[in-house]
């Protein structure tokens, strides 16, 4: 069965690692379709959060492969309902927009979002949710003219409780093993 | 001289400080390097300069082609288990390596090469020689790295031999800049064996392992394959342990070659497209399959949906990524191949399975009527590859390394010559570059200078590196070269004739006078043309002190059988 997968690699902090790490999708012709990389709760320990929609059994197998490159801690693979995720969107949008008053205001506040800037020429909206929210929002926001739009990754942390330190600290012992 | 006056090694102090194309040298000298095969050229001219004072403590040698530098570090660390080390210039001497890189990545061969890197602050400016090496090398490398500051260089190289030899060996690539290599910096060499994002082994889970000897003890037609991964843990004589205390048949893979003796009774050949006969057929008999260090390679298995289906498989690999990739393992052992046969041959129990390695002894009488006498005792006029191969097999007494390039000659090598020792085989598997025998046959000689070293190469393959003749009259090294030519492209021809109605596009060749391109790299060479000069022929070659090249003309539309055509099940292996 084809659907989203969101899947989260623990790396060092090196140039370069992030084309290693898109050369395997790549090679399999797996498109992503949203990335993020930020710092983990780990000091020197960087996360990257992809999306993609793809088969279970070809996940699997991907991940295996994310994990073999040497500066890679550790990677795993979710479906939606095994994490928390939101994306951040914002809107710039016309000041005349203002001028709608209420309705616009209240389109805001419907959709928890909140104004982040307001300038001469225009004000930004943000808001954060999925995909599907802020894409309502980004709909009912076009008729006061949408100057531009960004949309960012998605950003998730998982349901299980195991941490990162405690597979980290496996790993050391695995290595005490080999060495 | 003062080249002599050179410290290495203990007699270094603790630390010292050199420049960072010395410490290149310095750092390659820890590791235990002798052996270098690289090629010169503006951004790596640094590095060959600190060289040029320690001639007499590495052995580099010249190619001519960066392309046959990998090929020859693959060859040396194939025969004598060492990493293999190269150096290359920037842009278009990075660039030449990639093939090798390519080819030592999917037959996992450790390799560090070395490339100069224009200076640092020309990066990304389009100068002259300068190429994304990094990104171009990243698909083909274990591991790879770029060096701007010379006091990175001794723990760069340290990182890059662990990666390379540990594990899953593989090729890894450290591209240094000038700028890096004119640096100063006070040198102190400490050896990785550590880095906490890769484990390069799994601890054997003992549950698992207690699983798998159970499938074993309880196999009725138990069947062991062997993989290169059994050569690279140097687990031989376990898993001759492992088949004679259990009685199971074993087969090998392409890779696998040379890992046991040829003539041990339990050896029922190889396995895949031109494999023998009986392994391929009983691969879909079998009720447990114990796969040792090998990763099911579509060459190996054919149609995967028709791969033993019946059989209750054991993989043991040491790469995660392997297991459950193509055929799923009932049984995974993620382990060192040494370690885990070993613990699975003292968990089974002694056994017989006299009817069922029989059977495999029955279909082996099938193929020997129909293929290998017509191979080894051709009644036409033509020579057959098959023949030639095992002639000098025969002359080496299962003793010297076997080298093979591409193609039919290669597959009929695989099958004909007879091994005693492990580390004889050197081939491109997985890869299949054509023109790797010639470059790879050279490292091979290096790396068992004490072997009897024969590379057997088509007509076509030979014509991809045989700029390396001068390389090999320069070192001197006494490679015997048997070139077998059907002016052909005869592996293409072949599926040409099967597959494409015998459209032969594009694979007739005329070919040079080889004899008058050996002799005029100042390589003895002579041409056999029929049968009844053959045996002198190869005496000539083998007797010759030095290195000699044998042309031996051979039938023109010869074609390699049995066959697994592309697609088939294992188990519709054609003998005709």
């Amino acid at each position: 069965m084809i659907r989203k997968y969101t899947i989260s690699i623990f790396t060092e902090n090196f140039f370069g690692l992030l084309n290693r790490v898109t050369i395997i999708f790549t090679r399999r012709r797996i498109n992503i379709e949203s990335l993020t990389v930020s710092e983990s709760e780990i000091k020197g320990v960087h996360r990257y959060t992809l999306v993609i929609k793809s088969e279970e059994e070809r996940v699997k197998k991907l991940v295996k492969q994310i994990e073999k490159l040497v500066d890679v801690l550790k990677a795993f693979y979710y479906i939606n309902e095994e994490t928390v995720f939101q994306e951040i969107a914002l809107y710039k949008v016309s000041t005349h927009a203002l001028k709608e008053g209420r309705n616009f205001e209240r389109l805001i506040r419907e959709h928890h979002a909140r104004m982040l800037t307001v300038e001469s020429e225009f004000v930004v909206i943000e808001k954060t949710g999925h995909k599907e929210e802020t894409q309502e929002l980004l709909r009912e926001l076009q008729p006061f003219g949408v100057l531009e739009f960004a949309r960012s990754g998605r950003v998730a942390v998982s349901k299980p409780m195991k941490k990162l330190s405690s597979y980290l600290k496996e790993m050391e012992e695995e290595q005490l093993v080999s060495a | 001289m003062e080249t002599l006056t050179k410290t290495v090694g203990a007699e270094l102090k603790m630390t010292q400080t050199m420049t960072g194309a010395e410490a290149v040298i310095q750092s390659l000298l820890a590791e235990d390097v002798d052996t270098v095969f690289g090629y010169p050229g503006g951004a790596i001219m640094p590095i060959y300069d600190a060289l040029f004072d320690y001639q007499h403590f590495i052995n580099h040698v010249l190619v001519r082609h960066e392309q046959g530098a990998t090929h020859a570090a693959q060859g040396f660390a194939r025969v004598s288990g060492k990493v293999g080390v190269c150096f290359a210039t920037s842009g278009p001497g990075a660039t030449n390596l990639i093939t090798g890189l390519a080819d030592a990545m999917i037959d996992s061969n450790p390799l560090v090469c070395i490339t100069g890197q224009v200076a640092s602050h020309l990066l990304g400016t389009d100068a002259f020689q300068e190429t994304d090496v990094l990104g171009v090398s990243m698909a083909v490398t274990k591991w790879n790295c770029q060096v701007t500051k010379a006091e990175d260089i001794p723990g760069a190289i340290a990182k890059a031999f662990y990666i390379a030899r540990s594990g899953r060996p593989g090729p890894v690539l450290i591209d240094i800049t000038k700028d890096a290599q004119f640096g100063q910096l006070e040198f102190n060499y400490e050896p990785c064996g550590i880095i906490r994002s890769y484990v390069p082994k799994q601890k054997l889970d003992i549950e698992k392992a207690r699983e798998a000897a159970e499938l074993i003890n309880n196999a009725k037609k138990p069947f062991l394959l062997v993989g290169q991964g059994v050569i690279l843990s140097q687990a031989e004589q376990v898993v001759l342990n492992l088949v004679e205390k259990a009685d199971i048949p074993f087969a090998w893979t392409l890779m696998g070659l040379s890992a046991m003796p040829t003539d041990h009774e339990l050896n029922m050949g190889m396995l895949g497209m031109h494999g023998n006969y009986a392994p391929n057929i009983k691969t879909n008999e079998c009720d447990v399959l114990i796969a040792v260090g090998m990763r099911f390679d579509d060459r190996v298995t054919g149609d995967v949906s028709k791969y033993a289906r019946q059989a209750k498989v054991i993989h043991i690999e040491i790469d995660p990524a392997e297991i459950d990739k193509i055929i799923p393992a009932d049984v995974p052992l993620l382990a060192d191949a040494k370690e885990a046969v070993s613990i699975l041959s003292e968990l089974v129990l002694p056994n017989k399975h006299a009817d069922w390695v029989d059977s495999f002894r029955e279909m082996a009488a099938i193929e020997e009527e129909k293929i290998i006498t017509k191979d080894l005792f051709p009644q036409k006029e033509g020579m057959t590859m098959g023949e030639v191969v095992r002639n000098v097999s025969q002359k080496l007494d299962g003793d010297g390394v076997l080298v093979t390039d591409v193609g039919q000659h290669q597959m009929a090598a695989s099958r004909y010559f007879q091994f005693k020792r492990t580390r004889s085989n050197v081939t491109s598997g997985g890869l299949g570059t054509m023109g790797f025998a010639l470059p790879a046959a050279l490292g091979a000689k290096l790396g068992c200078p004490e072997r009897d070293v024969v590379a057997v190469i088509g007509d076509g393959g030979f014509q991809m590196t045989l700029q390396e003749l001068a390389t090999i009259y320069q070192t001197k090294a006494a490679v015997k070269i048997l070139v077998l030519n059907n002016n052909f492209l005869g592996m293409v021809r072949q599926w040409q004739q099967l597959f494409f109605d015998k459209r032969y596009s594009f694979t007739e060749m005329v070919n040079p006078d080889f004899v008058k391109v050996s002799e005029a790299y100042g390589i003895p060479a002579l041409k056999v043309e029929g049968r009844e000069n053959l045996d002198e022929g190869l005496k000539t070659m083998l007797e010759t002190e030095g290195p000699f090249l044998l042309e031996v003309m051979v039938e023109k539309e010869d074609n390699v059988f049995p066959m697994v055509p592309t697609g088939a099940s294992v188990s519709d292996i054609r003998l005709e």
